[in-house]
Order: structure tokens, then sequence, then C-alpha cells
């Protein structure tokens, strides 16, 4: 069995001063969840006396590395850590073995696995299961049935439900939320982000009014109230944190998530992915000049960036239109080298030892300028090329109601040419949904250029877009999306990108449909888009929850007001710098803090949606 | 209030005083001659049987139930076998032990629960005597039989009967025996004549008390403390021996040292004669009570009640606190408090007088203590009062005097005396009251279902409602769907109101109580108020409202409960199969006649088949399942699939082309690459695709062979369905600019500019532009142009200045 590559939760051991900083600079701080979370790691970890290894199910190591490092788990005993495999677990002479799954069935026979060829082995090694985020009772059923679920000495379950990822954001990194919500009408992650609200109360406090649009988010809703009730008796004494929940189905704004996002964040985020606060980006671009070595030896390696609001620079830019973060960073360069500069001007003693004492600021905010010009560039490179242009261009076209209707050319190229076939979805998917439903006709010519292209086997693919609406024959009702869009103004022709005055600004045109909801129930209220709410899936609703007496907030003159957006199957990066916008636009009076299941984009969405999803082919 | 030591009487150090309780409100024809009476201590319920022994079946003997003030609970005839023993269990439960060694226990209002017999050898032998003890364990019952032999059974709710070793010599029933239990043992102490015998599990022994010589006379009355410390004993020749146990089991008995007062009580023995009732000091002094009446005497952790047919009294030691405030010419500092109060109230200035004396002594807080802790033990209720007046009064001139004791007492008080009004009936001393703790207090008032009183409790003493009001309600609605005259809908509207939101109060424990008593109807109304949706699930199940539990376990939103389902065909099922087996997936589309998915099911496998043939068949169960679910493109298009993939394996079988399992597209390519044009058109014909793509596809597979006649010839078969510009930057891609400029002509106008552009031709380029009138082409030909095309560059600002120009 492989050693699980520690670099990752090392890495973040390194950056645990500024983990920490960076969650607790917003209106609510999240060091608190985070905190909590990690106390219970700690008490869990010493309900195992003794030294420990811990076996880990993969996936769950990036969300960890959220919580925990490796150094907090060093200090609880835990000497070794492998990944979970088949077999015999590597020799270690430690007293605890201790599995961080989820609770999943094959991971479960794993788990057996292990512990069947163990056992004539070593005898003398405790056993222990943590699962995450809860336990289930048919896991437990499979370990009995596989007859080791008495060799467990503990079994306990860790709830991760929401986690702290930046700031003013919060997910659950629940992968397959919105595939299960409406493809397999499984609720599970739904009764998760009921439980993790609730978490969430705990600490911060009841939200007394609670907002929702769509069939989920009714259910959370629904479920919030439930467990309510249930905790009732042990009344929450803190003071709200938080004014109102917006819960959002992710299905009432399809569209936004095809859309490719223009902010420099999202557009990290379409090009290179960014994973749990990290990205891997290609090497070539931040090799390090230094004279004399020359070039002979290019790292190889990608180079791993850890991207939150730590970071001065990247916080200032993340969020702006692509378009505006070359003279973002040109200014920013220029205020660096004067800071650097001012040595010449430091004459005294004292003044010299006064820069001296910024140095280490300057050259950190310089090395971080350096790394943000690297990516500017390799990003610039993309979004100049003609195919970034032409696609665009025919995104824009289907966001403004062009041609929505018929066949559309540059889809057709882009099938001859083999492009791939995510693109092709993405650009399909949102045809329909700017049309509100394809007519059959082409609808049938799409699906048959795709299978006779990419391959039959895809029909499972089309059937699961079909089935989450993406996709979707058009029926006798007529096209309501151009009065959505006109109504919920989704198109700004003017959108400025430099210096933005709408949401618009981070689709260079468009504003996301979901935020222009948030933002209306701001203000003046959703009661003057009745008509629009209507015509997007699912009910919309408002409920209250009754504070204890003497918890009621006495607001002070001119504070904001705090609002929780959670997004129910998935938030792009571009949605949550519009929300950014929002909370620092002056006389809004209203702060954002953003959850969601999952952090998406149009790409990680749709696969996820895949049957067979296969690496795009050239 | 001078006579409050009226009432005393001294024994050797200590006082004993009687106190009336109740004046009993029932009415016993007979008194309680004749009767089987049993009593629960900590105020408990008195139970009375009379003439247990009437066999005759025309006249049953009345059972009755009532509580400690005499008040009816209970009263039914007997219609049971002969009744040897009544007693009653720590949970009030009533023990009746029958002559055949069966004991039916009944609940506190008479009703039925369960019997269990104490052995079948009893059967034939007879109960002769049997008897009731309580341990930290529970309740245990202890008989002996005819034929001389001892069961024990040491906790009633877990039932295991132990039969004794016989003793050597006993004939009939022992002259007297008691139980003693400690350190989880329990054994017999018998007496045969003058011998003394403790029996245990394996053996009998002997044992000798020290200082009782069997000239003293057959020992004909034993009895043991209520905490089992000391043992007293009775001759037929009138001497009394007490003994403090040390360990009950060896019998290691100590002479009661006799200088040696401890600081609570000292122990006394109370001997009851048909008219007298003796009361025994170890200092061998008496203290004699006339009695009247047949009374019965219940053991009490700091006292005795002595129940008879009018009346009740408690009489214990006087608690030293208040023997050092009322004993006559008392100057204990609370004696002084209260008097001190007293002259104040007086408007005297003795008060001031009092209080000095105290406070000279520092003893103001010791005095105020004592008060407080002297009214907790007084039942009077003016005693009370005047006591805590005192004390406050005496808190006044103390500064850092924690009111802790004071209030608690007097909340504790309060309480008291509602629960020992004689409506109530539980005369609990504050002792009793502490060690019996307010959880269980609340308890037997629930139980005695005085639910509005235990809800005034809780309330007044602020317990959390988890523990309090909750709890009460629960037991209250617990017991009101039991409630037979009511309907279904009046009970749950009761309920639900009075119950609301109570945090805490489990609907589905309730429901449960109902669906026992068998009313499902109405179990299922009260379950509606159930907020934990998971707690539904399982008692729904349980009355095989399936449909209903399915429903609130999609409500829940808890997959894992999706286990109570396996093996039921339900949609919510599928995403518990999902994490299952595929096969009960498949059976579950079957059952549900869901033929999308069941087809999706046969696609997904075909994928897993490795041999054609069975990929094939699984598809043709996809292409009827589509036929089914009425999708006639799945249809076609699996349709076209296996004809796609019989293609490939013909042609895999004759050219040996590699194509099984390739997309069309694909398949096309990888024909036109080698070189079977024949083929390609063939399925470009078959699957009727667009022309479009297959021109492009053929243009670049042409290109990219280099093939650049068949590019021409193919440009020329027909006019190109994607224009011509495609076929220059196709050549271009493969650098051929020559070939690519044949095609430059046969470009449509609009994209003129750009094929010229394409191979690099400057002059065409601007020539066109300048055709077109287009100043953005002319722009864009501009911007490619460079120092040494002047000339060019010349043209292009005229021809764009002269369309300014107009």
């Amino acid at each position: 069995m492989m050693r699980l590559r520690r670099s990752h939760l090392i890495c973040c051991a390194a950056s645990k001063e500024k983990m920490a900083a960076h969650l607790s600079y917003g209106r609510v701080n999240l060091n608190i969840l985070r905190e909590a979370a990690r106390k219970e790691l700690r008490e869990f970890l010493d309900k195992c006396a003794g030294s420990k290894a811990i076996v880990w199910d993969e996936y769950l190591t990036g969300p960890f590395g959220l919580i925990a490092q490796y150094s907090l788990l060093k200090e609880h005993e835990v000497e070794k850590m492998f990944t979970l495999k088949n077999g015999r677990l590597p020799p270690a002479d430690v007293k605890n073995i201790i599995f961080f799954v989820r609770p999943r069935l094959e991971l479960m026979d794993i788990i057996a696995d292990n512990i069947t060829s163990e056992d004539r082995h070593h005898s003398s090694r405790d056993f222990h299961i943590l699962f995450v985020p809860r336990r289930s009772m048919l896991c437990e059923q499979r370990l009995k049935e596989q007859g080791v679920l008495a060799s467990f000495i503990n079994i306990d379950e860790y709830i991760l439900d929401l986690i702290p990822y930046d700031g003013d954001l919060l997910s659950m990194e629940y992968e397959s939320a919105f595939r299960e919500c409406y493809l397999e009408n499984d609720q599970t992650s739904l009764y998760h982000t009921a439980k993790g609200l609730m978490t969430l109360q705990a600490l911060y406090g009841t939200i007394p009014q609670i907002y929702g649009k769509g069939e989920c988010a009714r259910l959370v809703a629904n479920m919030m109230l439930r467990m309510k009730r249930e905790f009732a008796g042990s009344q929450n004494q803190i003071l709200p944190v938080f004014d109102t929940l917006l819960l959002l189905d992710r299905n009432v704004d399809l569209l936004t998530p095809l859309a490719t996002q223009l902010t420099y964040e999202g557009l990290i985020d379409e090009i290179y992915g960014i994973s749990n606060g990290y990205v891997k980006l290609p090497p070539e671009k931040f090799a390090q000049k230094k004279q004399g070595e020359g070039s002979k030896d290019l790292p190889t390696e990608p180079k791993k960036l850890q991207l939150n609001s730590a970071e001065e620079l990247y916080a200032e830019i993340r969020d702006k239109n692509f378009n505006a973060v070359g003279a973002a960073l040109s200014k920013k360069a220029k205020i660096i080298s004067a800071a650097f500069e001012e040595r010449h001007n430091a004459k005294t003693v004292g003044e010299i030892k006064q820069f001296v004492s910024q140095l280490p600021h300057m050259q950190a905010a310089r090395s971080s300028l350096a790394n943000h010009t690297s990516i500017a560039e390799l990003i610039k490179d993309i979004t100049t090329s003609e195919a970034f242009f032409d696609n665009l261009t025919v995104e824009q076209e289907f966001m403004t109601g062009v041609d929505t209707d018929k066949v559309n050319t540059y889809i057709e190229d882009c099938i001859a040419q083999k492009d791939p076939l995510i693109k092709i979805l993405r650009l399909v998917c949102m045809q329909s949904v700017c049309n509100n439903g394809l007519k059959h006709k082409v609808m049938d010519y799409y699906k048959r250029e795709i299978l006779q292209t990419y391959g039959y086997e895809h029909i499972l693919t089309l059937n699961n877009l079909e089935k989450a609406g993406l996709l979707k024959p058009q029926t006798g009702s007529r096209n309501n999306y151009p009065t959505i869009r006109k109504t919920l103004k989704l198109w700004m022709e003017d959108a400025n990108e430099q210096n933005p005055n709408d949401i618009s600004y981070v689709y260079s045109g468009y504003s996301p449909l979901s935020i222009r909801l948030t933002q209306i129930l701001a203000r003046p209220g959703w009661r003057s888009i009745e008509e629009v709410l209507k015509m997007l899936p699912g009910p919309h609703f408002e409920e209250r929850q009754q504070l204890p007496s003497g918890l009621h907030k006495k607001r002070q003159q001119g504070e904001n007001r705090t609002t929780l957006v959670f997004f129910l199957g998935g938030v792009t990066y571009a949605e949550i710098a519009a929300l950014r916008f929002l909370s620092q636009v002056e006389d809004s009076g209203m702060e954002y803090v953003i959850a969601t299941t999952k952090l998406i984009n149009g790409t990680t969405w749709i696969k996820s949606l895949m049957d067979r999803p296969e690496s795009p082919t050239q | 209030m001078a006579f409050i030591t009226a009432s005393w009487n001294p024994l050797g150090d200590a006082f004993y005083r009687s106190t009336d309780l109740y004046e009993m409100s029932w009415s016993l024809r007979d008194g309680l001659r004749d009767s089987l009476v049993a009593a629960a201590p900590y105020g408990g319920p008195i139970a009375l049987l009379r003439e247990p022994q009437r066999r005759s079946p025309s006249s049953r003997p009345q059972l009755e139930i009532y509580s400690a003030s005499g008040g009816t609970v209970a009263s039914f005839p007997w219609k049971s076998g002969p009744v040897v023993q009544l007693g009653w269990t720590v949970s009030d439960e009533l023990l009746c032990i029958q002559e055949d060694g069966t004991v039916l226990i009944y609940d506190l209002f008479g009703s039925f629960k369960r019997h269990f017999s104490m052995g079948q050898e009893v059967v034939q032998s007879q109960v002769m005597e049997a008897k009731v003890f309580h341990s930290p364990y529970g309740t245990g019952i202890a008989i002996v039989t005819s034929s001389s032999r001892f069961t024990l059974a040491t906790n009633i709710d877990d039932l295991k009967l132990r039969r004794l070793p016989e003793v050597p010599g006993l004939q009939g029933k022992p002259s007297c025996w008691v139980v003693l239990t400690q350190d989880r043992q329990t054994k017999v102490l018998l007496s045969n004549g003058p011998e003394l015998f403790i029996l245990d599990n394996t053996s009998c022994t002997v044992v000798c008390p020290p200082g009782l010589s069997p000239q003293d006379g057959n020992i004909v009355h034993m009895s043991v403390s209520f905490s089992y410390k000391y043992l007293a004993l009775l001759t037929d020749s009138g001497h009394l021996w007490t003994a403090l146990l040390l360990h009950p089991f060896n019998l290691e008995f100590t002479c009661l040292p006799r200088c040696r007062r401890p600081k609570s009580q000292q122990p006394s023995v109370v001997l009851m004669w048909d008219r007298l009732l003796l009361v025994v000091g170890v200092c061998n002094e008496t203290i004699q009570y006339p009695i009247e009446d047949p009374c019965v005497l219940v053991g009490e952790m700091d006292g005795v009640r002595i129940i008879s047919s009018s009346n009740q009294e408690l009489l214990q030691e006087v608690p030293l606190v208040c023997q050092d405030i009322f004993k006559i010419a008392s100057m204990a500092p609370g004696a002084l408090l209260l008097e001190a109060h007293r002259e104040y109230e007086k408007s005297s200035q003795k008060a001031d007088e009092y209080l000095r004396e105290i406070k000279e002594q520092s003893m103001l807080g010791e005095a105020v203590r004592q008060c407080v802790e002297a009214a907790g033990h007084e039942y009077d209720t003016n005693t009370q009062k005047s006591l805590m007046r005192a004390a406050s009064f005496g808190k006044c001139f103390l500064t850092d005097f924690s009111p802790d004791q004071f209030v608690t007492t007097c909340r504790e008080l309060r309480v008291l005396n509602a629960v020992r009004d004689s409506s109530v009936g539980l005369p609990l001393t504050h002792t009793q009251f502490k060690q019996l703790t307010l959880q269980v207090l609340i308890d037997r008032l629930v139980y005695r279902q005085f639910y509005p009183l235990a809800i005034e409790v809780c309330r007044y003493l602020k317990i959390p409602d988890y523990q309090g009001v909750s709890r009460v309600l629960k037991h209250w609605a617990s017991c009101k769907v039991q409630q037979k005259d009511l309907t279904d809908d009046a009970i749950a509207r009761a309920v639900c109101m009075k119950v609301g939101d109570s945090p805490g109060v489990s609907y589905s424990d309730i429901a449960a109580k109902a669906y026992e008593c068998g009313r499902a109807e109405l179990a299922i109304k009260l379950l509606d108020f159930e907020a934990r949706s998971g707690e539904q699930v399982p008692l729904l199940l349980k009355m095989k409202r399936s449909q209903l539990a399915l429903s609130k376990a999609v409500e829940s939103g808890d997959t894992d409960l999706g286990e109570c389902f396996t093996g039921r065909s339900q949609p919510l099922q599928t995403g518990f199969c999902k994490l299952q087996e595929q096969e009960t997936l498949k059976d579950l589309y079957n059952q549900d006649d869901d033929h999308q998915e069941l087809a999706n099911y046969y696609v997904t496998a075909s994928y897993r088949e490795k041999r054609l043939e069975g990929r094939l068949s699984l598809l043709q169960s996809a292409v009827d399942e589509y036929n089914k679910a009425k999708n006639e493109f799945a249809v076609k298009t699996t349709e076209d699939e296996m004809r796609l993939l019989r293609f490939q394996r013909k042609l895999d079988d004759e050219k040996g082309a590699g194509l099984l399992g390739l997309s069309l597209q694909v398949t096309m390519e990888t024909l036109l690459s080698l070189g079977l044009h024949k083929q390609a058109e063939q399925l470009y014909k078959d699957f009727r695709v667009p022309d479009k793509r297959y021109w492009w596809l053929k243009l670049k597979s042409l290109a990219e062979k280099e093939e650049w006649d068949e590019l021409e010839k193919f440009s020329k078969s027909k006019k190109s369905p994607i224009g011509y510009l495609a076929f220059v930057e196709v050549c271009i891609k493969c650098n051929n600019k020559y070939e690519a400029k044949k095609y430059v002509s046969k470009v449509t106008p609009e994209q003129k500019v750009k094929a010229h552009l394409a191979v690099g031709d400057l002059e065409g380029a601007a020539d066109a532009a300048i055709e077109r009138r287009n100043e953005a082409e002319i722009g864009a030909v501009l911007s490619r142009c460079s120092a040494s095309n002047s000339l060019v560059i010349e043209r292009l600002n005229r021809a764009r200045a002269a369309i300014a120009k107009k």
C-alpha cells in the first residue's frame, strides 16, 4: 500500500497561522466553526489512547486539510497515515488503527478486507472507525455481514458538514449533491445540509428569517424547522449573527454555471480547476529566474498554490473581471517598487530600522505579485485566443436570446472538429435553457451529432441532462426566458468591467440570475417579481424562527444586516464574486456569507452529471 | 407555641415526639382487625385485604388501596387464591403473595400487571409466611414453606429464585425470621426456639449472640432496622436484646456502646402490644404510649408511622436542632434568635438584648442556620413560619450570608406542605424527601396522576423543562390515550393542546402507548405531531403502515432510515439500492415498470459485457424497454448503435481494422485513413451523417494524407456545404500554400479577405476589401501590413478615406 502523500497536509501546517487569520477577517468569524470542528476531532483522537495510524478515505484528505493539519494530528499521537486500499495494512508499530471514511458500502468492503487479512499477522492493534460526516446503519450492517463489526472498539461519526473555506465562504464539498437531488431522487445531501445549518445555528444563533426558492430549498427548510422542534428543549441563547438565510436551488438558475466565468478567480477555476483551495498550474512560467543558474532545469512538477483571502493581493483581484486584473497588477507593481525605493529616503537609523521591519511583508507582496502576474499571463494566452472569443460570442448570443431556436453553426462546427464533449454539452444545455427548451428537431439533431461523434454510450449522459432539466424538448408553452431576462435585467449592455456598478461585470454583461434573486430579495423584496418567481421551478417561501425573548437584535444605526445564502447543488466563483460585490456596495446595507454543497464550474458540474465520464478526446 | 415540647418524651438523653399526620379519611367497618395490611415507606400507599383466609366463593374478600392519608385509590374483590402477604415495591407496585407461591403484581390503581411463581415445589408445600424487603437493587421476596424451606428472590424485576438450604431441626415455620441484605448479599436470620441461625445460599450456620444466653428464653420476635444496621431480638422471657450489625453476615454483634452517642439518632426499639406501644432505648429507659385500636407500624428511615383505623402519627426522635431550639431554657443561638424575633414582633426592646447576646458569641450565622434547619423538620406550618421568620430576621443583621439554604428550604417546605395535604397524602419528612430526591417525588406524583400538582412543582422549583414539565406531560399524555371513553379525535386534540410543542415530549412514545392499547388510528393522529420524522418511521412500520412510514422517511431526508425498507418496492429505495446491488436495482425498476430506467440499466450493463453477442442482446433488451417507454429517439439510436457494432465486427473480421467500440465519427475517420473510402461512404449514407460533418471529416482526412488530387476531386464533387474557406484553412494547416490558393477563388465574397489573408496574399486581400468597401475588413488587412507594403497601405488608406467621405 502506498503511503499517503503528506505534502498536502504538511503544506497546510506551514500556513497554519494564515489559515486561521483568513477565516476571521469577515463580518462573521468562521473560525468559531473551524475551532468547533477541530475540538471534536481532538476529542475523538483522545478517545483512542496511545499511538495511532490513520487510514484515509482519500477523498477526505482535501476537506480535512481545511480543518486540521498534520501537526494537530501529530500532537495527538498520530504517527502514520495510509490511504485506504484493499489487502493487508502496511506495518506500523502503533496501538490504534483508525479508519477515516465516508459511509459508503464499497469502502466498508475494503475495511473488512483490511481487517480480515490483519488478524492473522497482528492481533494487538485496536481498530476504530470515524464516519464522516455521519455513521450509517447500512454500513455497520455491511461490516457485520463481513464479520468484522466486533473488531471495532470505537465507531463514531465526525459531523463535518460545512467546512469553512474562506472568510465568507462555507462549503460541504459534497460533490454529488446536485446529481443525487435531481437525478437520483436521493435527499441525503439535503439532510446533511439541514444538519449543517443546525450546527451553524448552534454556534451563531438561530437565524430568524428563512427565505427559499426551489423544491430542495423547501425540503431543507422543512427539515430544519423539524429539527428545531426536536431540539427545542436546549434553547439557543446566542445572539443571532445572521439575520436571514436564503436557500436557493441550483435548478432555479441552471444558466449561470454554464456560462464561462470571467472573473480572475473564476477563470483560474475554469481553466485549471481549484480544488479545496489549491490550484495546480503549469510550471514553466514559475521557473525561478536566478542569475547564473540559467534555465537548464525547468520544474516539471505542477506548481501548487493556495488561493484564499489571506493573500492580500489575491483578495484584492480575485473577484475582478479579468480585463481589470492587468491594470490592478501594474498598479500594485508600482506601489511595491515605490515601497522598495523608500530605502533611498531612509536616512536615519530609525527610518532604516522601520524599512527593514517592513521588508518581509514587502517581499511577500512581491512574490505574490510575481505569482499572480504569471497566472494572469497564462490566462491571457487563453482568453485572447480566437477559440475562446468565438465560444464567448456564442454564449453571449444565447444569453441575449439571439437565434436560440435553431441549430447553431458554431456548435455544429465544434462537434465536427471534435472539441471536448463537455464544451459541447455546456453550449447545447445553455441554448436549451435560454430557449426554455429546444425544438424536437433541433434537439434530436444535436443528440444524434453528439452520439455519432463521441459514442453512443453518451446516451446515458444525455438522458441525465434531460432528467435534470438542462436539456429539454420545448413544450407547448411559450419561451419565457426573454421575460425573465428582461424583468430581472439579466443582460446589461454596458457592463463596466473596470469599475463595476452592477453584478453583470462578472460575466461581462450577464448578471447571474441567482444573485439577482438575492439582490432583489434584499431590496425591494420578492413581492415585486412574483410573476417571474412563478416561472422559475419550485416553490418560493418565507419562514420565521422564533427567537427567545431577549435575543432580538437592537440594530445600530447604519449597521448592516447579514444574510447567509445557501446554494443547494453548487455555486460558481463568479457568483461568489457578485455577492461580494453586493456586500461592498455602500448603500446595500447587506453583507453576504455564502454556503454551498460544492464549489462548481460548468465543467465540473456537467461532469458530475455524466454517466461514463471520459477524458475528452482531442 | 410554648407547648411544642408538650408532646416530647425524654428517653435517655434524647427526646421522642409523636406528630399527628392525618385523621384517616377512610371509613373501615372493622378497623384493621383481621386484615392483611401493607403500607409502603416514604409515605407510600396502604393496601388492605380483609379476611384473607376466607375461602368461600360467595363472599370474596375486598382488596382496597388507599393513599397514606386514607383516601381511596382503588377497591376490588379479590378473585384469586388465598393471600399470605401483601407488600409494595420501590416503584409503588402492589405485590400479593398467594399461598400457592404465585405473586401477583398490581399497579397503584389496582390494575393487574403481571404475575410470577416462587417455584414449582411451593405449589404443593404452600407458603407459610412471606416477607417483602427492599435493597438498593430493588424489591425482593422471601418465603418459607410448610416444609420449612426458604426461597428468595432478591429482585422481582429480574427474577432469580434461590432455594436456601434446609435448617437442621426446624419443623414447621420458624418462630421468627428476618431478611438481611447488604452489599449484594441477602441472607435470612431465623430463630427456632432459643437458637439463632443464619441462612445463606449454601449453608445454614448457628450463631450465638454475645450476651444472650439460652436461659433468656426462646426468641419470639426479631426486627431489623430500616437501614439494616440494627437488630433487635425479643425473648419469651421478656428480654430485649439489641445489637449493631457490623457485618450482618458474619453476625459479628457488637453490643451497643452505652455512652457513645452518635450525633444523629440513637437506636431505639418500638414494641407494640394490643394496647400498648413501648419505645425502648439502649439506655434501658422506656416510653409508653397507650393505644386503643389495633395499629400498623411502618418503619421509616427517621421514625415510625403508626397507622390506626382513625388516625396516623409519626413517632420519631426529635431532631437535635429542634431540641436545641425548643428545649426548655435552651441557650442555643437558634433558640435565642427565635426568642429575639418573638420580642421584636411584640415591639419589645428585649429583642435587641437577645440579638446582642448571640452576636457577642458571633453565633448569628449559626443561629440562622439552626432556625432554617429546624423549620425543615417541623410539620406544623405555623412553627415552620415562625422559624423561617426568625431566620429571615436574623439574616438582616448579617452581611455575606449565603441565602441559598434559606431559599431552598422555603421552596422545599412549600412543596412538602403541598404533598402532605391529605388530598395528596404523601407524609414525607424533610429528611425522607432529601433521600427520595425531587425527581422521584415528581415521579410519584405523576404515578398517582396528580399531574397539575406535579407541573406546578416543576414550574415552582424551576426544573428545566426536559426533566420537569415535559416529563409530566408525557406521562399525562400516555395515560390520556388509555382513556377508553373518549374518541380518538378528542384525545388527540386534548393531547396536542396541552403538550403542544413542549420540548422533549416525544409524540412517537405517546403514539406507541396508544398503539399498545390497540388504538392505531389515534397513534397515527398523534404521530402527525411528532417533530422527528425519523422517530415516526419505526412505529409506523410496526403498525404495518408502510406507505405512510415511507413518506415520513422521505420527509426526514435521512437516507439511512431506508434501511427499514429493505425488500420493499419503493421509489425511495433506488437511492439505497444504488449503494447496494445493481441487480436489486434492476428488480426494482422492473417492479415499478420504470422502462426508461430499466433500458438505461441495460445500456450500462452492455458496456460491462465483453462479448459482442452479449452486448448486442443487452442492447436489444434496452431497445425493447425504450420502446415500452415510448422513447423513439433512444430506440432509433440504440438500433443504430447495434448496427454500427455489427458493421465494425464485420470489417474487423474482413480487414482487421480494429474498429469495434469506436464512435461512428472515429470509425469513418479510421476507414478514410485506411483508404476504405467506399465503406466510409456507406456509413455516411446509412447513418444519415450530416453533409457538413462528413465534408469536414473527409477534407481533413485527405489533407492529412496529402492526397491533394483526391481533395480537389472531392471539392468539385458538389457544392461544398462547409464553404471553401475551410479548404483554404485546412491546406494552410497542412503547410500547403499552393493547394490552398486553388480554393481562394471559390470562397464566398464575405470570406474572400479572410481567405486571401490566410494564404498570405495581402494584395488580393486588399483588392477584395476595397471592392467590398468594408471598413472593418480594410482595417483587418491594414493590421497585417508591415512597413514594406507601403503601396498596399496607401491604397487601403485612400479607399478608407473614400468610404468615409460618402
